[in-house]
């Protein structure tokens, strides 16, 4: 009988798991129904037929909703689901076509990205978008070659994403361009000389654009120091110690999000005085909660600044307002991140991009319809590839927040 | 910043993460002596303490939530050897350490899935979050009040072991586990208490870092814990004074080693042109003298002496 107790509780422990499971609380939001009274606008092409036998465009969103890059994948889901939610229907070849967005977790891990591409694919969809963090995306990018499918990354900044394949293109601007404007920002606009560069060992993202920013800053004639942790490092204390003894005027810190606010708290701490700056990982809620109330001014590139689109903006944020699973997902929140406004802009290019092709499966006629693009996105402008297959970007916008624990735009680089 | 100030100041950083390594190290040791179990769960447990925390601070005010975390974590602690160990107790010993792998790995996953993986805010503790200026050096109030927190409650568990019931207990199950049972010692309360014990010490341990450095993410004690281990057996594991010493010197090297390019630099003594990169290595340097210190003592610093176990 005195077993029982321990057995019993071993049974809760695995029942309780289960039913997490089973309802999953944390999960994205299911794609907003399109209601087709309300405030949705009005459908694109013919009146709909009866939603029973209307044909679909079926989109897949491939994005983590776990692991390190959870929470940035979940803004830009929400981004792409609102667009499918103010844009239920596409005309392909005269024929009114629901959309519908199919959502898979990646979970931010190359190991479980293919599986998680293949579910995807299983699902029948058309087009995929995403992922949120390069390295997912590198992982999976044969998966959806096999299916024949177009892949368009929606923020994912690794040159390798698109290079070597006809199928991958990218709609934000790219590692080497970011490290050029970020050194830039440092050298011109803040007057540094000396930058001290912090990344995370073995990290393609970090390194990668650690060295973007060394080269371009160098150039300009700059003193570069760098420093790596290896990955599950809490105290930045004395990275912080360092850079101030050495002279440091800049630090930049290209890191996740988790990293960030350890980061930021220790800057404040040892009272560095002196700007973080980093790439579009940390143009993120957490960040901005990390710097409330602290002694730091950080600065990051981004894809887009809140107020460049203001009606969207505000049409955005009543959306996520109105929702408080959508709330949770952009990190308890209604600041809108760069991620976010990508993901609408992708999902209206794909839109595009089958209107335009006039068919569902015809790869040839959708791969040609892609390089033909000439899009106006809606929120971040104008998107146009070049051979690579990346949108032609040549300006960033750079965001600070400090103390006032909010986004305030700095400035539009260019280069 | 003199060398002076920058020696000093990561001299209190490395003296207060070391004490944060020292109190989660004691309930590693105190659980092998007995048990001769590694409890690897227990990093995880001191992680899900900052993670309670965070959700605790968020509806109570700190006077019910810090002691509400404390009874959490201590009931878990206690749930775990209950539910996980306690029935594998005549089960060979790999058993009970593959049954903590898989707690370990089940408290990861399950914060994984209720955080979705994101990392959370700390709160701010008012008077512990502080920043306060000691000897010319800036730092938080945490850092200065670590050492001495942990040196009191080392005090309170020696006393506690030399001079209670259930602390002879304790001593008798470490020295040997089968004739303690066979002297009428209850066993099973001295199991318990002894997770209840390193329980609350790592409650109080996950306090005093995550108000140091406030990012709680499900991976955030996997580092602290295997740092704390290496305490452990550093300083010969079932010693209590062993794991503070070992905690502390760990601590304080791998502060040190990151700050070791500016302190060698040509800014301060001048013996190296360029930097070494130390900081990169840091870890690995703890973990090299770990190894040292084995192969010259494989009992660690106070391991040879039975009568100091727990």
């Amino acid at each position: 009988m005195k077993r029982f107790i321990p057995i019993a509780l071993a049974l809760i422990l695995v029942v309780g798991l289960l039913a997490s499971c089973g309802a999953p609380a944390s999960q994205p939001a299911p794609p907003a129904q399109p209601s087709p009274s309300g405030d949705a606008p009005a459908p694109e092409g013919d009146a709909p037929a009866p939603e029973g036998d209307m044909p679909e465009l079926v989109i897949g969103l491939f994005q983590p909703a776990t692991g390190a890059n959870g929470a940035g994948g979940r803004q830009e889901s929400l981004g792409t689901i609102f667009a499918n939610y103010r844009h239920p229907y596409v005309d392909i070849g005269g024929v009114t076509h629901r959309v519908r967005v199919e959502q898979v977790d990646n979970q931010s891990s190359t190991a479980h990205g293919p599986a998680a591409a293949a579910d995807l694919v299983a699902r029948g969809i058309h087009f995929v978008l995403g992922s949120y963090g390069s390295a997912v995306s590198m992982a999976s990018s044969d998966v959806f070659r096999d299916a024949g499918l177009i892949a368009m990354g929606v923020s994912c900044t690794n040159p390798g994403v698109t290079r070597g394949n006809d199928h991958y293109f990218r709609v934000c601007f790219l590692d080497p361009f970011q490290g050029q404007v970020l050194a830039s920002l440092a050298a011109n606009t803040l007057n540094a000389d000396t930058a001290f560069i912090l990344s995370l060992l073995g990290d393609d993202y970090s390194q990668g654009l650690s060295n973007f920013f060394r080269e371009a800053f160098e150039a300009n004639g700059g003193t570069v120091i760098q420093e790596n942790f290896p990955e599950g490092t809490s105290d930045f204390t004395a990275f912080m110690n360092n850079a101030r003894a050495q002279g440091a005027e800049v630090i930049f810190a290209p890191t996740s999000v988790e990293a960030a606010a350890l980061i930021i708290s220790a800057a404040d701490i040892v009272g560095v005085g002196i700007p973080l700056l980093a790439g579009d990982t940390w143009d993120s809620p957490q960040v901005v909660d990390a710097a409330r109330g602290r002694n730091v001014e950080v600065m990051v590139t981004t894809f887009y600044q809140e107020g460049g689109a203001p009606e969207w903006d505000a049409d955005f944020k009543a959306w996520l307002n109105a929702n408080p699973t959508q709330l949770a997902n952009n990190g308890g929140t209604d600041i809108i991140a760069g991620f976010t406004a990508m993901g609408y802009d992708a999902y209206m290019l794909a839109l595009d991009i089958f209107h335009r092709a006039g068919t569902l499966d015809d790869r040839e006629a959708i791969l040609q319809a892609t390089w033909d693009t000439s899009f106006i996105g809606p929120v971040a402008g104008l998107i146009e590839f070049n051979e690579y297959g990346d949108a032609r970007r040549n300006t960033a916008f750079v965001k600070m927040v400090d103390y006032r624990g909010v986004w305030e735009f700095y400035a539009e680089q260019s280069l | 910043m003199s060398l002076y100030e920058f020696v000093l100041a990561n001299l209190m950083s490395g003296i207060s993460i070391g004490g944060q390594y020292a109190l989660i190290a004691i309930g590693y040791s105190m659980v092998y002596s007995i048990l001769r179990l590694i409890n690897f769960a227990h990093g995880d447990v001191f992680m899900l303490g900052g993670l309670f925390m965070v959700f605790l601070a968020a509806t109570f005010p700190l006077w019910v939530a810090i002691p509400a975390l404390i009874i959490l974590i201590v009931a878990l602690g206690f749930t775990i050897e209950r539910v996980a160990y306690k029935p594998l107790r005549t089960a060979p010993r790999m058993s009970v350490m593959i049954s903590a792998i898989g707690v370990s790995y089940l408290i990861q996953n399950l914060a994984l899935y209720f955080t979705g993986g994101l990392n959370r805010m700390y709160p701010n503790i008012p008077w512990l979050s502080d920043p306060i200026t000691v000897l010319g050096v800036t730092t938080r109030r945490v850092t200065v009040v670590t050492p001495f927190l942990v040196i009191a409650l080392v005090f309170a568990l020696v006393w506690l072991i030399n001079n209670t019931k259930i602390g002879i207990g304790m001593r008798a199950a470490a020295k040997d586990f089968d004739t303690s049972q066979l002297m009428g010692i209850k066993i099973n309360s001295v199991i318990s208490m002894t997770f209840v014990i390193g329980s609350f010490l790592a409650a109080i341990g996950s306090i005093l870092f995550f108000t140091s450095f406030p990012g709680v993410f499900p991976a955030a004690g996997a580092m602290p814990g295997l740092k704390a281990f290496v305490a452990a057996v550093f300083g010969g594991i079932g010693s209590i004074p062993g794991a503070v010493i070992g905690g502390l010197l760990i601590g304080v090297s791998e502060t040190l080693i990151r700050g070791l390019d500016v302190i060698l630099g040509p800014a301060n003594l001048g013996i190296i042109s360029r930097p070494l990169e130390l900081a990169t290595f840091s870890d690995a340097f703890t973990f090299i003298l770990l190894i040292v210190v084995l192969v010259f003592k494989p009992t660690g610093l106070f391991g040879d002496k039975p009568t100091d176990k727990v």
